[in-house]
């Protein structure tokens, strides 16, 4: 009775959906068609007009060398963060679920770097691996070995995938620990009467209760693995060295932004979104994590 | 027989119990680390920094903390990024329960597309809208004020914080509010007197959770304020990173500065922010 008028919905309603179609549908719109053009300078300006050239700039993007490795990288940073910090989250939840006390106090403290700015996290990295007098080569020279560069073009994906990895395992930790608190314990004792082992336990009664929350830990793991930005902008700035630390949302914004190629930008962000959707799409296909056991 | 079987027993579970603590708490020293080491040498002078940066200082100085205020201004940056994320954080907070309100309370034609589109929102990242929406703020002049990073920020959470406060609202029984209808309060009556008091915990858990998020976000800000003085935090501090790069002791104490109040306010909202952080994944 009270909500059958409907004309409180405009005021409730419309002041968002404005916002979310100016930010959101109607730039992504414009994105799409912007990178069908060759754009020099950001605002139309007469003698300097836009001309339209189909897919070239996807044409381009299958032949970039830069380009491949951005998104070399960016695949591997997804398979990265599915194994390692989902994998040590799992590890660390399932060892706290076993003890009787101190859940609260690792769940604090694991969880800490996440309230962290990605930036300052980048500079206590960047601290940490400088050739000359950063605490990792201090800490080689404490043991009497040569200093070590330690973003070195061989060395430097690996030494930007560690706090992206690191920084994130603290998240995945409480959402699997919840998954794993809602676990009813008569299933654990059934399995120990039946002679299950604790690692019995873990395989067939923890990991197949778990499968839905293991489905969203993955997926946001791969997107947020996408989504990448700040932590290799500060540690190594422009793919530095050599394009070699480029992710798709770091090589999108040098492309735009600093090289002013704004049409090639935008391509690589519409490609970004639709291998987002793709992956997500695979990940759901493949663990299924509604279908019944 | 029984007896030393259970003793047995016993000793297993120790062992076990001692490595699953040593591990557990091995995680727990790798995550504090670099947070003390940082803050231990944000009080050394950076030759000290380079040489001897595990132990403490030989002499506790402030000068790294002088020049972060005065050389690089880190209060002003402190002002910029509460008034953006400030805003972000309230903005939010009241556009995504006012949908959240009409999507669990009203019916109406086109509603299933309207769900779509606030679902369907989640999956645009800001690589693929950031171009069109930095052009038009150059082309209306916002660049470099806070109202170019506070719009699409308030549009990119917007969609997020209303699925969170759906699942709230979707819970809270109807009766009171047919209650007040009863005594003659109109819906804005509802909504304000109702509602919102009744959601106030998943409106702070969405709060802290756009704070935070925009607080730390470096993109948007990055592209959209260029001028100096109005530097946001984490701007400021990238800036520092690419510049003073050499300066150890200043990058030590301006990480210090930036993590300080939030670990102030973690040590005492940490269960609302763990909450609200993860709220989004629990609820699908």
């Amino acid at each position: 009775m009270l909500y059958k008028k409907k004309f409180p919905l405009v005021i409730f309603l419309i002041p968002g959906l404005i916002l979310i179609f100016l930010f959101l549908y109607w730039p992504f719109i414009e994105n799409i068609k912007n990178s069908f053009y060759d754009i020099t300078n950001f605002v139309k300006m007469p003698g300097k007009e836009w001309t339209f050239i189909g897919v070239e700039n996807y044409k381009k993007l299958l032949t970039d060398s830069k380009l491949r490795i951005a998104f070399a990288n960016s695949i591997k940073m997804m398979g990265l963060a599915v194994v390692f910090q989902v994998g040590i989250a799992l590890g660390l939840a399932i060892f706290v679920s076993w003890l009787r006390r101190g859940e609260n106090f690792f769940r604090t403290i694991y969880f800490f770097p996440i309230v962290i700015s990605a930036t300052a996290i980048g500079l206590i990295f960047k601290l940490f691996y400088n050739y000359s007098g950063g605490m990792l080569n201090q800490f080689l020279e404490v043991i009497g070995k040569d200093p070590v560069n330690w973003l070195a073009p061989g060395r430097a994906f690996t030494m930007i995938a560690i706090p992206i990895i690191w920084s994130y395992v603290g998240f995945y930790f409480v959402i699997l620990l919840t998954g794993l608190n809602a676990i009813p314990e008569e299933l654990y004792e059934a399995a120990k009467v039946d002679g299950c082992s604790k690692v019995k336990q873990v395989l067939y009664v923890t990991l197949p209760m778990m499968r839905g929350v293991f489905c969203t830990c993955i997926i946001l793991a791969v997107t947020g693995a996408l989504k990448v930005f700040d932590l290799p902008w500060v540690i190594a700035p422009k793919g530095a060295p050599q394009g070699r630390t480029h992710f798709l949302g770091t090589l999108m914004y040098e492309q735009t932004f600093t090289i002013g190629n704004v049409d090639y930008g935008s391509a690589i962000g519409f490609v970004i979104v639709i291998f987002g959707l793709l992956v997500s799409l695979a990940v759901n296909e493949l663990l299924k994590p509604d279908a019944n056991l | 027989m029984k007896s030393s079987g259970d003793a047995k027993e016993h000793k297993r579970f120790s062992i076990r119990k001692t490595v699953t603590y040593l591990i557990l708490a091995l995680w727990a020293v790798t995550t504090i680390f670099p947070f003390v080491w940082v803050i231990n040498n944000s009080f050394k002078p950076s030759a000290e920094v380079v040489n001897t940066s595990f132990s403490l200082p030989k002499k506790f100085i402030l000068t790294n903390y002088v020049n972060a205020f005065g050389k690089q201004d880190i209060l002003e940056s402190y002002k910029n990024s509460l008034v953006i994320s400030g805003t972000v954080m309230i903005a939010v907070m009241f556009l995504a329960t006012m949908m959240a309100f009409a999507m669990t309370r009203y019916r109406f034609r086109g509603k299933a597309i309207v769900n779509a589109i606030i679902l369907s929102s989640l999956m645009i990242p800001a690589f693929s809208t950031i171009v069109p929406v930095f052009k038009k703020m150059a082309q209306f002049g916002l660049l470099n004020l806070p109202v170019s990073v506070i719009l699409p920020q308030v549009a990119g959470n917007l969609s997020f914080a209303t699925v969170v406060m759906m699942g709230f609202l979707r819970g809270i029984p109807l009766e009171m509010e047919e209650a007040a209808y009863m005594e003659g309060a109109d819906v804005f009556k509802v909504f304000t007197r109702i509602i919102m008091p009744l959601s106030r915990p998943s409106m702070a858990t969405v709060a802290i959770f756009c704070f935070l998020w925009s607080y730390n976000d470096l993109f948007t800000q990055l592209i959209m304020i260029r001028r100096r003085s109005g530097f946001p935090i984490s701007v400021l501090l990238n800036e520092i990173s690419s510049r003073y790069g050499t300066d150890y002791g200043l990058m030590a104490s301006s990480v210090t500065l930036i993590i300080v109040p939030v670990l102030i306010i973690y040590a005492f909202l940490q269960k609302y922010i763990i909450k609200g952080l993860t709220a989004g994944a629990l609820k699908g």
